[in-house]
């Protein structure tokens, strides 16, 4: 059973894929990006990676649809065509895709029990983390207490991207930044 | 999409649900899947809808700019906060041990420094994800 949700699942990314590849109306670019995100999220639910699929849902398939249809809102809804033939990119993406298909050979089982990801710290985690964190969903344990120092970073990383958002996006320009019009509380 | 009748009636009835559910997925982070990180998203999702349907004005008022400015600083402030009083306490940084209130049983401190650390997290995404999106929503109206 699981084997043909993967297939099914797999097959409508791939042709996601494509349609996005194929599609100049970047309206539907948008619309097909979602609809990747939330079939993404369902591969991962198969992978019974939840924590990782919701995230992904909410927002691969949920703002970053938004965010790119307030883009789009800025900048038009056609895309040109590009100036150069494809030739060179083919082949950047042709020798990059054989490298990293090759690079899976060398890799462990999917969901192998004997894979070393297994064993590092994660029989601890499993078997001793309800003792010293009393939580029983481990990915919460790992994330805010083992790991806290890179929750925080990752916390940091957000905010520090929202900043640049606000430095480029605000209005502020250099000169006359004072006079030009303002959201409330703009100039906090 | 101001005047659709049934746009307007079911975001409004869909509101509270979704910040029910971004409060439900961060309070149960501990036990199903979740936690502070999807919760901000949920959270903010509920007042980008308000602002697709109401209008950005509507929804600044309940939610100006600058507050969601100061969530954004105030969740790591809150993460790094947790970190500065488990030293004072004379633990490790971020050592949650140190939050038990009672000293022979430290696992339970750990419960309160992950429900602080993910609150922290969740105000942080919150703000910055409603953040993002007035700046990209407001942005052409100020040009035009």
């Amino acid at each position: 059973m699981s084997i043909v949700v993967d297939i099914v699942l797999f097959t409508l990314l791939g042709a996601t894929g494509f349609a996005l590849l194929k599609v100049r109306n970047l309206f539907a670019v948008v619309m097909l990006a979602g609809i990747y995100s939330l079939l993404s999220a369902g591969l991962f639910t198969a992978m019974d990676a939840v924590d990782v699929a919701f995230t992904e849902a909410a927002v691969g398939a949920g703002i970053s649809t938004v965010l790119f249809l307030g883009a789009l809102a800025l900048a038009g809804h056609h895309e040109n065509r590009p100036g150069h033939t494809p030739l060179l990119p083919l082949v950047v993406v042709v020798v990059t895709g054989g490298a990293l298909v090759y690079g899976t050979m060398d890799m462990p089982g999917f969901g192998h029990p004997e894979n070393p990801v297994h064993h590092h710290v994660a029989d601890h985690y499993l078997e001793e983390s309800y003792d010293e964190i009393g939580i029983p969903n481990v990915v919460t344990s790992v994330l805010a207490s083992y790991r806290g120092y890179d929750t925080m970073g990752e916390t940091t990383v957000v905010f520090a991207a929202a900043v640049g958002v606000l430095l480029l996006l605000s209005g502020a320009r250099r000169s006359g930044s004072r006079a030009s019009p303002q959201g409330k509380g703009g100039g906090r | 999409m101001r005047e659709e009748v049934v746009v307007r009636v079911g975001a409004k009835i869909l509101v509270p649900f979704i910040i029910m559910f971004a409060l439900y997925v961060h309070f149960h982070g501990d036990y199903s899947p979740g936690g502070g990180f999807q919760a901000g998203v949920i959270l903010a999702a509920a007042f980008v809808l308000l602002a697709l349907v109401y209008g950005l004005e509507a929804v600044q008022r309940v939610l100006p700019p600058w507050f969601t400015r100061m969530c954004a600083a105030l969740g790591v402030l809150i993460f790094a906060g947790v970190g500065v009083v488990t030293m004072l306490l004379g633990h490790n940084y971020l050592g949650y041990n140190a939050l038990a209130p009672d000293p022979t049983h430290p696992e339970h401190g750990q419960h309160y420094g992950i429900l602080l650390v993910e609150l922290g997290v969740l105000v942080t995404v919150f703000g910055v994800m409603v953040t993002v999106f007035y700046l990209f929503a407001g942005r052409g109206r100020e040009n035009s």
